[in-house]
């Protein structure tokens, strides 16, 4: 939920809540009220028709209300002793409405020339009932137009004032490490977004230094590999070409040296991924994809033929791109050569060519591939001995570098797939 | 043949100098920018290796000044940095060749005949093994006399075997040059057997004095009989 709806759902449920004891304390308070002005219009009628009753005794016999508002009942002095003015609600037939309505009524006594009356005087009452639904309507609309209020004022008051954190979060959201560029940040008056800003600007740029410091090592520490490397390599070569090695030595001679050059191709696919990142390859030529890929295959011929796989290229989709042609090469190398080192033995590596796409498929044992872990660095399916685990990782970070899309795909063989 | 080395690296230095004093090159090493124009002022060279990251002044540097002085020793440049930009700079300035470190040893002979062959030998385009002869530009090698009909790979494999005579060729080095570099990282190195099984073949019909040795393990030999 978002910010500005929270403090709405709040408003709303406080809101709900004072209204309602808003509403049951003004009801009572209303209704007191009236029962107070109807009771004193009723004292006063009863003062008006015991004047009237002095002047037209006639009226001493009005039993019944029929068009009046008064009944007059002669009584004994005994049976109204104790009678005082009381006033109380009671319900009478109303030809208008057809049915029982409550009334107010007032109940009291009287002595005119020595005899005793008692008095009832009427006046129609507010209608409990009605009164209750126009108050929970009028409650309700009132409720419904704060909230409507509040969301809106919420709406433009808040979103104005919240303006600079949504927008830094918008570029939080937009910010990508790779490109190691910081956020500028919009300036605002409010303290705690000024902090805000301030500690994020520092954070960022702590991780784009440490980032860019991790790449410069890994490329640095690669580099300095190198020349050990090349040292410790030829000199096994010229101890190699010794001609008093026996056979045995020569054995162990080799598995040191094919060691050796292990490691030289790992230091050697590290040094290319950080020179990737690093975006060493700025040189770009208008490239035929497609032609590469023929050339490509055309290398790995007698190694497919070894191990007696078939390479079909299928579609003749002319694919151009601008691109550093080294490193397409790479990219369509390390694809193309994984499928060939995968796939089963005697088997066919299907690379089509259709529309800005290029599959590279082969049948292998292994099942699924992780997707998560696939393209990261040293990721391995099987431990194979010459295996760097570095060439879908470069592989990927020359897609990225180009923005094309490289995805992995599982029908019972694994397809990768460039995306133009 | 005078070869000078200029490498800052002692080791590397002694690596390159005992290789191609193998081949009975001349070799003379320098380790700087001055020490290097000590010697090339005095000597001329037919080819100098020169390493790019050299103390003080590096390895462009001397290329500029080979360029102004008019000297046109061949030069391959050694370089661990192994940049596109060197490379495409040091061969604009003039150098004959830009091989990365680590390289092998084999590939490093190769190069440098390669320079020897394009400045020295001008016409002369055979290379006379025993009785094997190689005319380098029409890609053809005959024995006796009779062409030997070889593929593609054959004839590069035999070819880098014979800059190589008598010296052991790594296999992995074997197959980076006559593969390209992007093989390398391919399973094993056995599927360049059946080429060089081929080539054995085909030599020993022709009756050749020369054989293709395995070495095991490590690579290939050319000997002759």
């Amino acid at each position: 939920m978002k910010l500005l709806n929270y403090t709405t759902k709040y408003f709303a449920a406080i809101l709900l809540f004072a209204l309602l004891i808003f509403t049951v304390i003004f009801y009572f308070q209303m209704l007191d009220e009236i029962y107070d002005s109807l009771d004193d219009g009723l004292e006063n009628q009863k003062i008006l028709v015991i004047n009237k009753a002095k002047k037209e005794p006639s009226i001493l016999h009005k039993t019944s209300f029929e068009d009046g508002y008064y009944t007059i009942h002669p009584t004994s002095y005994s049976q109204i002793k104790e009678v005082k003015d009381s006033y109380r609600d009671t319900l009478m037939y109303m030809l208008n409405e057809k049915d029982y309505e409550p009334v107010r009524l007032l109940e009291t006594a009287f002595r005119q020339d020595g005899k005793y009356y008692k008095l009832k005087v009427i006046t129609s009452m507010v209608e409990e009932d009605d009164l209750i639904e126009d108050l929970f309507y009028s409650i309700l609309w009132l409720y419904i137009g704060l909230v409507v209020g509040i969301l809106l004022l919420n709406n433009w008051v808040l979103r104005r004032l919240w303006q600079p954190f949504y927008s830094v979060l918008t570029k939080l959201k937009n910010f990508n490490i790779e490109k190691e560029q910081g956020i500028d940040f919009e300036n605002t008056n409010i303290e705690e977004f000024q902090l805000l800003n301030h500690q994020i600007k520092k954070l960022l740029q702590k991780s784009i230094d440490s980032y860019k410091a991790q790449k410069q090592f890994i490329e640095n520490a690669s580099h300095e590999l190198q020349t050990p490397l090349a040292i410790s390599l030829n000199k096994l070569e010229l101890l190699a070409e010794k001609e008093e090695l026996s056979p045995k030595n020569i054995e162990l001679l080799a598995s040191v040296l094919e060691n050796l050059e292990r490691m030289t191709r790992l230091n050697q696919a590290l040094l290319l991924l950080s020179k990737i990142d690093n975006k060493q390859f700025v040189e770009e030529e208008n490239l035929n994809i497609t032609e590469t890929i023929h050339q490509i295959v055309n290398d790995f011929l007698d190694f497919a033929k070894h191990r007696n796989i078939e390479i079909s290229i299928v579609g003749k989709n002319l694919i151009q791109k601008h691109i550093n042609k080294d490193l397409a090469i790479i990219l369509f190398t390390n694809l193309i050569k994984n499928a060939i080192v995968h796939a089963t033995l005697n088997s066919i590596v299907k690379i089509s060519i259709e529309g800005e796409k290029i599959n590279i498929e082969n049948i292998a044992e292994t099942g699924k591939l992780d997707e998560q872990q696939l393209f990261s660095r040293f990721y391995k399916v099987n431990t194979r001995k010459n295996s760097t685990g570095l060439g879908l990782a470069i592989a990927k970070a020359i897609a990225e570098k180009y923005d094309l899309k490289l995805t992995y795909a599982y029908q019972n063989k694994h397809i990768f797939t460039v995306s133009f | 043949m005078k070869v000078l080395i200029i490498e800052d690296e002692e080791e590397m230095l002694q690596n390159m100098k005992q290789t191609l004093e193998k081949e009975d090159y001349l070799v003379e090493t320098a380790t700087d920018y001055d020490s290097a124009f000590l010697k090339i002022g005095v000597y001329e060279y037919d080819c100098i290796l020169l390493d790019i990251s050299l103390p003080g002044k590096n390895g462009l540097e001397i290329l500029k000044e080979l360029k102004k002085r008019r000297i046109s020793d061949g030069v391959i440049i050694v370089s661990a940095k192994n940049s596109l930009d060197d490379k495409l700079e040091g061969l604009h300035l003039g150098a004959d060749d830009y091989l990365p470190k680590p390289f092998h040893m084999a590939e490093l002979n190769a190069r440098i005949k390669a320079v020897f062959r394009r400045r020295n030998l001008k016409g002369n385009t055979f290379i006379q093994i025993e009785n094997l002869k190689i005319n380098i530009e029409d890609r053809i090698a005959f024995i006796e006399g009779e062409e030997l009909l070889l593929n593609r790979k054959e004839f590069d494999i035999l070819f880098y075997l014979t800059s190589n005579r008598n010296r052991l060729v790594n296999k992995t080095a074997l197959a980076e040059h006559v593969w390209g570099d992007h093989i390398d990282q391919t399973d094993s190195f056995d599927f360049i057997y059946s080429q060089i099984k081929n080539l054995r073949k085909k030599l020993k019909d022709h009756q050749a004095q020369i054989e293709v040795k395995a070495i095991y393990g490590i690579g290939y030999k050319l000997v002759s009989l």
